[in-house]
């Protein structure tokens, strides 16, 4: 166990650090002339209008929240289809009436309109 | 006849062994070995991304009748090395009110998860940075992190168009992580392990036809679709439109900050297609591959590059969707048939056919996977057709008359 993770383990210490160094190199070697015009906010010219952080429109939050449910739902899959050849047909079934009570969430969301894109 | 030196397996072993014998203890050896282990698919990686540029640019250009990169070096091939010294250079600005730790942390965490991915990626039988028992729920997870990456880039920016790019981030590439890893459980559950080289392992029967493509076409389909858009590639690159926001969660990026979002994006597709290359294609499997190990090499990359190329293709000639239709294509078409084509399967599987012929089991699965894509083809002709829906308008146009 721990021989297999030790790699993930030194990976994720080098793979973290690794994008700093190459952004260190990058601040030695740059120029770094800021200026007021050339800080400003990219919009095609435009100042911006007002703040940027603004309430976004709900839309986003209820795919997010679809999302959870096909995540986990996937999450509970994964054990199951990994001791697949282990269970019995009773197993299967229950796996099916599983999937299909998350299929009838996807049905409810649908039928409320919560799939359009407005 | 030996040919154990043409298998790259004994090669870690033999290099611990060494460090044992320049006076290591066994435990030292094997944390220097980790750590030379991962600073060698780092470099692997990054090193690769130089070779996978120029073949993006190569093949885009060769599709749409141009030349391409061809005035550094020979065929243009130090061109890659060319633009990173140029970014490497350039001046890092940052926008005013950005959200600094945010900002700069953003680009850091694009590549990272990247570059985690290859710790799991089987290049030959057994060689492999590590060989988890989680493997396919790992680069699941990892998928997770390079959403925030983005979605983090966007809302640091403070900038309108970065924000609008990363919020349609989120809604996609949340959304495809399910079609995805449903897409990806099918194998398992056929495989019965999430190893990587597990999964590899288990499609070496009949000659190539055991490769998980030929029996489950529907779920590669289903696969392929879901990588186009967690790849953030064409026709799925809407967050950064660059008609309608401009570059969208990377506009305020420069230097070698953007260099980074580059990096990950050409990574993240080469990441992708080896995930598809092991997941469905057989990965290392190919002929005379047990007797010469090494030749698993040969075929993971082959395989790899050409779902590489099919991803370039793509990219060179589809346009881009819109929104509506992108989500529409991810919860109307794909999720519904990805659970549909998981019950069948299991049904299938269960069903035990193969005791009764080897063949019926796989002509079952195939069976049930033309029916998904007969469906699924039904399904996106009604998803997608239909008048774009379009916003009340606050006036209505009068139609001059002529």
């Amino acid at each position: 166990m721990l021989d297999q993770y030790g790699l993930i383990g030194a990976l994720t210490i080098i793979a973290f650090a690794f994008p700093f160094v190459g952004l260190g190199a990058a601040w030695l070697v740059r120029p770094k002339r800021p200026d007021p015009i050339k800080n400003s906010i990219y919009e095609c010219g435009m100042e911006t209008i007002g703040d940027t952080w603004v309430q976004f429109r709900a839309q986003y939050y209820l795919f997010a929240l679809m999302f959870v449910v096909f995540d986990i739902e996937v999450m509970f899959l994964y054990p199951f289809a990994v001791a697949f050849d282990q269970v019995g047909l009773f197993a299967v079934v229950e796996a099916i009436i599983f999937v299909v009570m998350l299929a009838f969430a996807l049905v409810y969301a649908w039928r409320k309109r919560a799939l359009e894109w407005q | 006849m030996d040919l154990s030196f043409l298998d790259l397996y004994p090669l870690g072993q033999l290099f611990l062994d060494a460090l044992v014998g320049m006076g290591f203890t066994p435990q030292a050896a094997k944390v220097i070995g980790w750590f030379v282990g991962a600073v060698i698919l780092l470099l692997f990686g990054i090193n690769l991304v130089i070779g996978l540029i120029w073949l993006e640019r190569k093949i885009a250009a060769r599709i749409q009748n141009r030349l391409g990169p061809n005035r550094v070096g020979p065929f243009g091939l130090l061109q890659t090395i060319a633009d990173a010294l140029k970014l490497l250079t350039k001046e890092d600005i940052t926008p005013f009110e950005a959200d600094r730790l945010t900002y700069n942390l953003a680009p850091a965490l694009a590549v990272f998860p990247v570059l985690m991915a290859f710790a799991v990626i089987p290049f030959a039988d057994r060689v492999i940075g590590s060989d988890i028992n989680v493997g396919v729920l790992y680069l699941i997870a990892l998928g997770a992190i390079a959403t925030t990456a983005t979605l983090m880039a966007g809302w640091a920016s403070n900038n309108k168009f970065a924000l609008v790019g990363g919020f349609r981030t989120v809604a996609q590439l949340l959304s495809y992580e399910i079609p995805l890893a449903m897409a990806m459980l099918i194998p398992v559950m056929m495989a019965g392990t999430m190893r990587m080289n597990g999964l590899a392992q288990a499609q070496g029967q009949f000659w190539g036809l055991g490769w998980y493509v030929w029996v489950l076409p529907a779920a590669f389909l289903i696969f392929l679709t879901a990588v186009l858009a967690e790849g953030e590639r064409a026709p799925f690159d809407l967050l950064e439109a660059e008609s309608e926001i401009v570059a969208g969660f990377n506009i305020e990026y420069s230097g070698m900050k953007f260099a980074w979002f580059f990096l990950g994006f050409f990574l993240n597709s080469f990441v992708l297609s080896a995930i598809a290359a092991t997941v469905f294609l057989g990965g290392w499997q190919g002929p005379f591959v047990e007797q010469v190990p090494i030749l698993g090499v040969v075929y993971f990359f082959g395989k790899t590059m050409f779902m590489y190329y099919v991803l370039a293709w793509i990219r060179a000639t589809f346009p881009r969707v819109r929104v509506d239709q992108m989500m529409d294509l991810c919860w109307k078409v794909l999720v519904p048939l990805a659970l549909v084509l998981f019950m069948l399967v299991a049904i299938v599987l269960k069903l035990n056919l193969s005791a009764i012929h080897p063949v019926a089991e796989g002509a079952a699965l195939l069976l049930v996977n033309i029916v998904v894509i007969a469906l699924g083809t039904w399904m996106m002709g009604r998803a997608l057709r239909g008048p774009a829906p379009l916003a009340k308008r606050a006036f209505t146009p009068e139609i001059p008359r002529l």
